[in-house]
């Protein structure tokens, strides 16, 4: 949508301002022409034309003519007033002109020729007194049944749709839906602009609105059915490239509800403002994942809503008690909302106007959507991703944390609609899923993609009990992480090898000791040992002592005994002595 | 202002409003044939009023205009509205609730 090819003149339009249209047309209504707009009864002809002028006037500063054929003013100023249009007051200010124009067939009589001159007369004063860009004729048809000369009647409405392109106002024409045709009474014909039609169809005993394009001279234009809805703001039609992507993110992070689980992300928790969906197949606690996530945004004293599509309030507050979560308190101090209804109940369309007002109304700052997948029972997967698109936007551009749970079938198509419909919307993906061993199944959890966070790549089992979900610490085994009797079992096998292992160190321990004993032992022969050759060593050496000692005085002795004790010698001696 | 009050009578009968648009050849035949209904048969109880929309467009809304020449029945009788150039003389006259005099020339034209 940015401005492109300035090289040709691009035909001028005159945007509608009505959400998602304007996309659609590539930028609104051919400027100063006539646009057809046929459709059924019922499908919002009307609505879309008032809301056009009304938008004209707020927006675009285009003053604009309404001739009502069908309503009069005052009927439909008050039907529009649920919109918050204030059409009298849009009078007053003299930038609208309503002017009903009654045509009854008991009233009016022809009497020869004439034309509609009355008719333009009246119009062109409306738009001249005003400086109407604006006009809107709904329904012209009806002038069809006040008048039976059809041949005067197509050649005026023929000069009318000329002299209003003439006049260079844009023109909105309603048109009922004919058979066969697009309209009854073959207008189409005379319109060759701008068709534009709104179906209202009931598939499965389901309505919904679409709105498609049937032609646009001179412009590119959206060729696909779009669904649009009918809400407090007027009309809305969904094209998923309406998803502008501008909304403001926060960096502050909000629990999960589930402190195991909170654990898993790095930052530990989720983004506020993000959309986290948990899909899985039947009894994975989806719900009760919900339920805990609404529980802790209570629990913050924040403000939360809760859609559930399968239980009734009573019967989820009764079932969340039973895992200790006991949702009642919060209710009763107008905390928690919790809004059931069958999701057959209404078209899918109804259901986003119904989720709108309320999220307008109660302003929450979460919302639990419990499931989306029963949505798809309503429509098409198109028709439910486009209203997701849509309704995530919504949510996204509120700053509201949002999770979604989907069940899953084994179905591989179901599956599809979730990677492919709503995957790529949601920031986060949960999946929980029945991790089935021989014998049992068990519960396990992972994260499938967090944006913008690091995040463990575990399956983390998980039990549902008396105080809430609690996330089992990781096990692993030879064949990768365990779980359920397998868990118990690795528990076992562990227990006992650590027994053994405790066992044999002891052993080891015992054995050491005795090899120490030993060792000591040897130790202390040896020392005994050493010491008695130590003894006889020194036994051996006192007795060579005594034995030279007794020589050297033998020795002595003799000398002595060869010469008798000379006196010399012995008068010396007590001197040396 | 072409607004023509012709022999207006105050509380008159028959109270006749005809919008045309200025000098179209529908709109000269319907003033002149009303003119020669209201002088044939109601001389003295009515009140033709012409009024020309293109001269006065807000009167049109006024008077739920539509096609034209129009013109309006306000009274014998509830309201009504003839539009055409009131050329089928016979019908007009059934629709004004007048009894056709087998003298009018204008009766089978």
């Amino acid at each position: 949508m940015t401005a492109a090819s300035p090289v040709l003149p691009q035909l001028p339009k005159a945007p509608t301002g009505i959400e998602g249209l304007d996309d659609v047309t590539d930028g609104g209504l051919p400027r100063g022409r006539p646009t057809l707009i046929c459709g059924s009864a019922g499908c919002g002809k009307t609505l879309l034309s008032v809301e056009f002028l009304v938008r004209g006037i707020q927006e675009f500063d285009e003053p604009g003519v309404l001739m009502a054929f069908e309503e009069t003013a005052d009927e439909l100023a008050a039907n529009v007033t649920s919109l918050g249009f204030d059409l009298k007051q849009l009078q007053a200010d003299k930038k609208l002109r309503v002017d009903h124009i009654h045509v009854d067939r008991s009233e009016i009589e022809e009497t020869g020729e004439y034309d509609l001159e009355g008719l333009f007369i009246r119009l062109g004063y409306a738009i001249d007194s005003i400086g109407a860009k604006r006009v809107v004729l709904d329904t012209i048809e009806s002038l069809f049944s006040g008048f039976s000369n059809q041949a005067i009647l197509r050649s005026e409405i023929r000069r009318l749709f000329r002299w209003l392109k003439d006049k260079g106002v844009t023109t909105i024409i309603t048109a009922e839906r004919g058979e066969g045709n697009l309209t009854r009474q073959g207008l189409e014909e005379y319109v060759s602009d701008c068709v534009i039609l709104l179906d209202n169809r009931v598939i499965n005993q389901i309505t919904t609105r679409r709105l498609r394009i049937v032609k646009y001279r001179g412009s590119t234009h959206g060729t696909n059915e779009y669904p649009y809805l009918i809400t407090e703001q007027g009309i809305s039609v969904l094209p998923v490239t309406s998803l502008k992507l501008a909304h403001a993110v926060s960096d502050e992070i909000v629990s999960t509800g589930v402190s195991g689980l909170d654990e898993m992300f790095k930052r530990r928790g989720l983004y506020r403002g993000s959309s986290t969906l948990i899909t899985g197949t039947a009894g994975t606690a989806k719900t009760t994942l919900g339920a805990a996530f609404a529980l802790e945004a209570c629990r913050r004293g924040e403000q939360c809503l809760y859609f559930a599509f399968e239980e009734s309030p009573q019967q989820l507050i009764r079932n969340m008690r039973s895992v200790g979560m006991d949702l009642q308190p919060y209710v009763e101090q107008g905390l928690l909302r919790i809004e059931a209804s069958r999701p057959t109940l209404n078209g899918l369309e109804q259901h986003l106007v119904t989720i709108h007002k309320l999220i307008g109304e109660f302003k929450p700052a979460c919302v639990v959507i419990d499931p989306i997948s029963n949505l798809v029972s309503v429509g098409s997967i198109t028709e439910v991703r486009g209203m997701l698109t849509r309704l995530i936007d919504y949510l996204k551009v509120q700053g509201i944390t949002a999770l979604f749970t989907a069940l899953m079938s084994g179905s591989k198509a179901n599956q599809e609609m979730t990677e492919e419909g709503i995957s790529s919307l949601v920031d986060t993906w949960l999946h929980v899923r029945d991790l089935e061993g021989i014998g049992e199944r068990n519960r396990g959890i992972s994260i499938l993609k967090a944006r913008g966070m690091a995040h463990s790549n575990q399956v983390r089992e998980f039990l549902v009990t008396d105080e809430g979900i609690r996330l089992l610490d990781v096990v692993i085994g030879p064949a990768g992480i365990v779980t359920g009797a397998g868990r118990h079992t690795q528990f076992l096998q562990e227990q006992a090898l650590a027994l053994a292992a405790q066992q044999e160190v002891e052993r080891r321990e015992r054995e050491v000791e005795r090899k120490r004993r030993v060792l000591e032992a040897t130790i202390a022969n040896l020392r005994t040992e050493f010491e008695s050759v130590e003894e006889e060593l020194r036994h051996v050496g006192q007795e060579e002592q005594q034995r030279q000692q007794d020589q050297r005085q033998a020795r002595q002795q003799v000398a002595q005994g060869l010469a008798p004790r000379p006196g010399g010698t012995s008068a010396a001696e007590p001197t040396n002595s | 202002m072409e607004s023509e009050e012709g022999q207006a009578v105050a509380g008159a009968e028959y109270v006749l409003h005809l919008y045309i648009t200025g000098a179209t050849p529908n709109s000269a035949r319907a003033v002149q044939n009303i003119k020669e209904i209201c002088e044939r048969y109601l001389a003295g109880r009515y009140e033709l009023q012409i009024v020309d929309i293109y001269q006065q467009p807000e009167l049109a809304r006024e008077a739920r205009i539509i096609a034209a020449p129009t013109l309006v029945k306000r009274s014998p009788g509830l309201i009504r509205w003839l539009v055409g150039d009131l050329s089928e003389r016979r019908r007009v006259l059934t629709l004004l609730g007048i009894e056709p005099d087998p003298n009018d020339p204008y009766l089978h034209g």
